[in-house]
């Protein structure tokens, strides 16, 4: 008995210490030869994985004893940006070069996630050859670049002609006015039951996609903005904002887009391109310049028709002022963990992955708009799909997010605003003044303007 | 924070160290005074060796358990966040996640939709629909018997994220509850959409109530039959036999359940999320799911810990009201 017990207590301290060992201590088997890249994949989304896996051998083999270790993270962009915020909270599980959301760049950089890529930048002669808008959207408050773009995009109305066509609505078609779209979709839906005439995001399950290829495209159209970049404010109690609202509104209260159930669905955007668009039952929506990806040879749900049946549409402005277009442009960059060990490594792999080859490549296959001036003359970029042309225009018309760290939270009221419209549970006036006062709690009252 | 809070139940707890002064009965007694000297100390010396034995026990709970409630405790009073600069120099703000929270439209109504989701789905649902089934059984064949509890044990044996899928399955709009009402020519309404309070009691309704019955039947068996019997032969009916002899006989098994699934129902977050993700709106918003979207989603650490705070607050008020109702001599 007694000896039993001896031994029970000496397995169970014996087992608690290699507890406690196993969680105090780093992992000592971490070569400090590993690079760690850090970047998202979904089942719709593979063309950096398959990039990454194309020049891991390559870097492996010019670099003797370098690992390149590539963790794809699986998950929606939101999910994605939390699961490498948390990551970034220890050296141990931080990377080394990671995927990078331009809209989240300034405030990572004042979290000291990035690493200040000046002087690696100097001894890079392709840096010569990116854009000047696209260095920007690599830039910290400081002035410094903390992050390279893999390439920008624009947004506009993608449309159905075969259903267009079936309404009795010439194409190619370009609106002129927010009435134009209206007019059209209810042409489709009193011509064509079951079809969805025009859909556009709301609500909080499509996250980003509902502002960015939604809401902004209507608020920037009214003359109004989201923020004052010149004294800094954030906009409230807009006429735009509300009007904006009113014309989410009368979309789903109309029901010229889907139901508000399923407009909360997160994976509504996937019902849009792999089965609205393809089946011929969606008269058009507000989608990025990427969305030939989708339908592409390799891409998520193969369509060859696209080609044919696809239109690109300027989203209009309220009334039809000048600039007579409204589009919103956005973008991903690869960075330098600020806790590498190799940081000369790291962006040795970033310069590789973001070569003239390896580039042009990326910006093809996920139909992106090139940064780099030596891809985007290139013909084999030119030819990639009969919309590249279009989608490029859209840069003159183009805004970008105001760049500050309080804009997560703000975009994320918008989206509040928009669910709360849809589904009606509160009116315009009420969910714009519930957005107001929320802005006001996020910024401090010093920090809006009216 | 769930199970490892649990009271002690029925019965003493047969670690605990003897009480002092039951020596051994072999030594010989001394002077009164000498072992007044002697005695304590050898005694004291040990109880200490006694407790040596916990120390890594105490230790373990010290580093996993008392130490996230103490840090997430501490992180309630920063503005500590996962980006932006308070992620690389979080401040102390006092008070001010509190004071947010009390401000905040959507804490009363997050506050609001926890206490209906445990009172309904645990307290009623759970308790109500596992006791019933326990006390079924008790009188159902042996075939039936196991065929029932094979059924309700195998929501609980499902991993609690496949049991969200398949709840989710279950009421989407598509989903098997509105076939099955289409079969009959009813047209059942989207019900995480309309009805989502109703769709994540019922899904956690159907996942836990098979804890309840296991609790319950285990504490049925130990109704002596020799009471039940002697109050039939006195008379007594079924529904007074289960008032009268049967309740107050389980009852430290009754409070002990409750004080569990109250618990476990409090931090359910993985079924709401599946289902509804809190919405539409802010319909379905318990407060774990404020909490988590306040923390990852917003990235603002200092005020998910907060709302985990006042959980944690809820918690404990129930945990002192059921520990209570357990003290022998009340009732």
């Amino acid at each position: 008995m007694h000896r039993t017990a001896k031994l029970a207590v000496s397995v169970l301290m014996a087992t608690s210490m290699i507890a406690l060992a196993g969680c105090s201590a780093a992992d000592t088997g971490a070569d400090s030869k590993t690079l760690k890249i850090v970047y998202e994949k979904t089942d719709s989304f593979t063309a950096l994985d398959t990039l990454f896996k194309k020049i891991k051998p390559e870097f492996e083999a010019a670099h003797k004893g370098v690992t390149v270790n590539l963790q794809p993270i699986q998950a929606n962009d939101d999910d994605y940006s939390t699961k490498l915020a948390l990551s970034q909270q220890s050296a141990e599980t931080a990377p080394d070069v990671f995927y990078e959301d331009t809209f989240r760049l300034r405030s990572d950089i004042d979290a000291g996630y990035l690493l200040n890529l000046d002087d690696h930048l100097d001894g890079w002669a392709d840096w010569s050859k990116f854009n000047e808008g696209a260095k920007g959207a690599g830039m910290g408050d400081d002035g410094s670049t903390y992050a390279v773009p893999l390439g920008t995009d624009t947004r506009g109305i993608w449309y159905s002609k075969p259903v267009f066509t079936k309404a009795g609505i010439a194409v190619p078609w370009q609106p002129e006015t927010w009435d134009d779209i209206l007019t059209a979709a209810r042409k489709i839906q009193a011509t064509q039951p079951g079809v969805v005439p025009f859909n556009m995001y709301a609500g909080k399950g499509t996250g980003e996609g509902t502002v960015m290829q939604s809401f902004y495209e209507l608020l920037y159209g009214t003359g109004d903005s989201l923020y004052n970049e010149n004294d800094q404010k954030w906009v409230v109690g807009s006429a735009g904002f509300k009007d904006s609202l009113t014309f989410l509104d009368t979309l789903y209260s109309e029901k010229l887009a889907v139901d508000p159930s399923d407009a909360l669905d997160p994976n509504v955007w996937k019902k849009v391109f792999g089965e609205l668009f393809p089946k011929g039952q969606l008269g058009g929506t507000v989608e990025g310049s990427y969305t030939p990806s989708f339908w592409q040879k390799g891409g998520s749900y193969e369509w060859p028709a696209y080609v044919t049946d696809m239109g690109v549409a300027a989203f209009p402005t309220q009334n039809g002022d000048a600039p007579h277009g409204v589009s919103m442009s956005g973008g991903w960059t690869l960075a330098v963990g600020a806790k590498t060990k190799n940081a000369d490594l790291a962006f040795e792999f970033l310069s590789l992955a973001l070569n003239k080859e390896n580039s042009l490549w990326y910006d093809i296959n996920n139909s992106q708009i090139a940064v780099r001036t030596d891809v985007a003359a290139d013909p084999t970029y030119l030819a990639a799909n009969p919309f590249v042309a279009a989608v490029t225009d859209l840069v003159s018309v183009t805004h970008y997010r105001p760049a500050t760290s309080d804009y997560p939270k703000i975009s994320a009221e918008v989206q509040a605003a928009t669910e709360a419209v849809i589904t009606g549970q509160m009116s315009v006036d009420e969910a714009s003044a519930a957005y107001d006062t929320a802005v006001e709690a996020i910024v401090g009252s010093d920090k809006v303007t009216k | 924070m769930k199970a490892e809070q649990i009271a002690p139940t029925r019965g003493a707890n047969p670690g605990e160290p003897e009480p002092v002064g039951s020596g051994s009965p072999g030594r010989p007694e001394s002077t009164e005074g000498g072992s007044r000297r002697r005695g304590p100390l050898g005694t004291r010396a040990r109880t200490a060796a006694r407790l040596l034995p916990l120390v890594p026990a105490v230790l373990l709970l010290l580093v996993f358990l008392a130490g996230p409630v103490a840090w997430s405790f501490y992180g309630s009073f920063t503005n500590a966040a996962l980006t932006g600069k308070e992620a690389r120099n979080p401040q102390w703000v006092g008070l001010e996640n509190y004071v947010t929270l009390f401000q905040d439209p959507v804490f009363p109504l997050a506050l609001w939709l926890t206490v209906v989701f445990v009172v309904a789905s645990a307290i009623i649902g759970q308790n109500f629909l596992g006791l019933g089934i326990a006390l079924l059984m008790n009188r159902a064949n042996r075939v039936v018997g196991s065929l029932v509890g094979l059924t309700v044990v195998a929501a609980w044996v499902l991993p609690e994220i496949v049991a969200a899928f398949v709840a989710y399955a279950y009421f989407s709009k598509d989903g098997t509850l509105n076939q099955v009402l289409s079969a009959f020519g009813m047209t059942g309404p989207n019900w995480l959409f309309s009805l989502p309070m109703l769709a994540i009691i019922l899904a956690n309704v159907w996942r836990g109530t098979a804890f309840s019955m296991m609790v319950y039947r285990a504490a049925l068996n130990d109704v002596p039959i020799e009471i039940t019997e002697a109050a039939m032969i006195d008379g007594a009916g079924g529904s007074k036999r289960l008032v009268l002899i049967t309740i107050p006989m389980i009852k430290s098994s009754i409070t002990t359940n409750l004080m569990l699934i109250t618990l476990q129902t409090l931090s359910v977050f993985t079924l709401i999320w599946v289902m509804t993700a809190g919405g539409p709106g802010n319909q379905s918003t318990t407060l774990p799911v404020m909490a988590f979207q306040e923390a990852f989603r917003f990235s603002d650490i200092g005020y998910g810990t907060a709302i985990a705070t006042v959980m944690l607050l809820i918690g404990a008020a129930f945990s002192v009201v059921y520990i209570r109702a357990l003290r022998p001599g009340k009732g």
